[in-house]
């Protein structure tokens, strides 16, 4: 859920787009990160560990833990707390430790 | 290619701002590397009013300090900041590698000032990876920065002054706050923030801690018990706290990893919370041409951290050759006004960290 008032704060969104998490159409906003858009969705589970696939979500939000890593269009290990939302981007559940494409 | 700069600083911080300001305004040319999107570090999330004393924006809010710094190194014709810039290693030959727009690039510093704060302490406790679990930090990034309502009912970890700032940044959001435990026998934090909070209805409870967190697949709930005072959980005191979210405010520690890599002698000091970079008085590492300035040597505050960065600005432009003079008054200014800031209870901890870090240095000059 968003916050729509606040004592203190205005939040600039940017422009409301589509995107998609596990082929599930979402809405964000091109200002937003991928996690604040799945936040504002209710979605916390991002991924599983790699080994004892025991479910992952975000820890630290500013680009530290690399506990938020998810596959964006294609691309794994994508650090989905500091990545913008753009539209139409696919945004999907890491396998494993993902493997890096030579394109 | 390699790009010259003249003073790199790395981390678009309170610190880095400053000390981009500081050694940009002897003369000097800076480049910053900030991993973000935006500069300002972690006071773009910080909605509250900072302390001290006018000369660091006592009774401005976080949020502005930051804008305000921000803005005056974007107007600095000698300041050129990189953002989405994520410094990955400081080499023997002086080469900084930095990945930014999916490019490895490298740069070449005659200065390099680290100023690339601190990281969220976690917590050992069976659960404490499940969805749901977070830093203090990052649930206040979610609610102040995104606007996104973190969770519906939160158990905060840690009575230091972030839990208790972001208890009640957390009801500011419409988030219930079921407490606030602390495994200490007092609270930490600063008696106007923690009154704040139990003015609110948050019960702060003492010698408790987090013994187990359950959930399916998320965040359920939390079972927190009673410490003794050797610290060891009291069987039979359990309780269950039913919650969506955990915040774990337990401390900070040094982000450290440039230093270890650039060779810098690092030493556990625990007054300034974990392993740091010695430096001397201007806030130069044992690597000539580092500088280390904010929390990367000693977690302490913002308003220490600016000054900290401006002392390490005119420091590295001063050996530059950049108005020596001017530059040698600005570095005293600036000293004394660290000596005023650590002059109360929390700075005498910081200044025996201080003295350990300055008698380890010595000792090892006496060894060469």
């Amino acid at each position: 859920m968003r916050i729509e008032q606040h004592p203190i704060l205005e939040f600039d969104r940017g422009e409301k787009v589509t995107f998609f998490f596990n082929g599930q159409e979402i809405d964000g906003y091109t200002e937003e990160t991928i996690a604040a858009a799945l936040h504002a969705a209710g979605i916390r589970e991002l991924g599983h560990s790699p080994e004892l696939h025991r479910p992952r979500g975000l820890f630290c939000a500013i680009g530290n833990c690399s506990s938020c890593f998810m596959t964006v269009d294609g691309q794994p290990n994508v650090r989905v707390c500091v990545t913008k939302v753009k539209a139409g981007m696919h945004v999907e559940e890491q396998e494993g430790k993902g493997v890096i494409r030579n394109d | 290619m390699i790009r010259e700069a003249e003073v790199l600083v790395i981390g678009g911080g309170p610190a880095g701002l400053c000390a981009a300001a500081a050694a940009a305004s002897l003369g000097a040319k800076v480049l910053v590397c900030e991993r973000d999107y935006v500069p300002g570090g972690q006071l773009v999330k910080q909605t509250h009013k900072f302390f001290g004393s006018e000369k660091q924006y006592a009774g401005d809010r976080g949020i502005h300090i930051g804008k305000m710094l921000v803005e005056e190194a974007l107007a600095n014709p000698n300041i050129e900041i990189l953002t989405e810039a994520t410094v990955l290693g400081i080499y023997e030959d002086g080469i900084v590698t930095v990945l930014h727009d999916n490019k490895h690039l490298k740069i070449r510093s005659k200065k390099t000032i680290v100023t690339t704060g601190a990281s969220e302490k976690f917590l050992a406790f069976p659960g404490n990876d499940l969805p749901g679990i977070y830093g203090a930090g990052a649930v206040q990034t979610l609610m102040n920065v995104a606007g996104v309502k973190p969770a519906e009912r939160v158990l905060m970890v840690g009575a230091g002054n972030i839990g208790l700032i972001v208890s009640y940044q957390l009801m500011q959001a419409g988030v219930e706050v079921a407490g606030i435990i602390e495994a200490a026998p007092r609270i930490g934090g600063y008696l106007v923030h923690a009154s704040k909070v139990r003015r609110a209805g948050v019960p702060i409870r003492t010698g408790y801690t987090v013994k187990e967190a359950y959930g399916n697949g998320k965040l359920e709930g939390v079972i927190i018990c009673r410490l003794d005072e050797k610290w060891q959980q009291i069987p039979g005191t359990e309780e269950d706290i039913p919650c969506d979210t955990l915040c774990l405010a337990v401390g900070l520690t040094p982000l450290t990893e440039l230093c270890w890599q650039a060779g810098c002698q690092m030493a556990y000091i625990r007054e300034l919370s974990g392993h740091v970079p010695l430096v001397n008085e201007n806030l130069e590492t044992t690597v000539p041409g580092i500088y280390a300035a904010g929390d990367v040597s000693g977690i302490e505050e913002a308003s220490s951290a600016m000054v900290e960065g401006r002392l390490a600005g005119y420091a590295a432009a001063e050996s530059l050759g950049y108005e020596p003079e001017k530059a040698k008054e600005l570095k005293e200014a600036a000293a004394a006004e660290l000596s005023e800031l650590r002059s109360g209870p929390t700075g005498a901890r910081i200044l025996a960290g201080l003295e350990k870090s300055a008698s380890l240095l010595a000792a090892r000059k006496g060894g060469e």
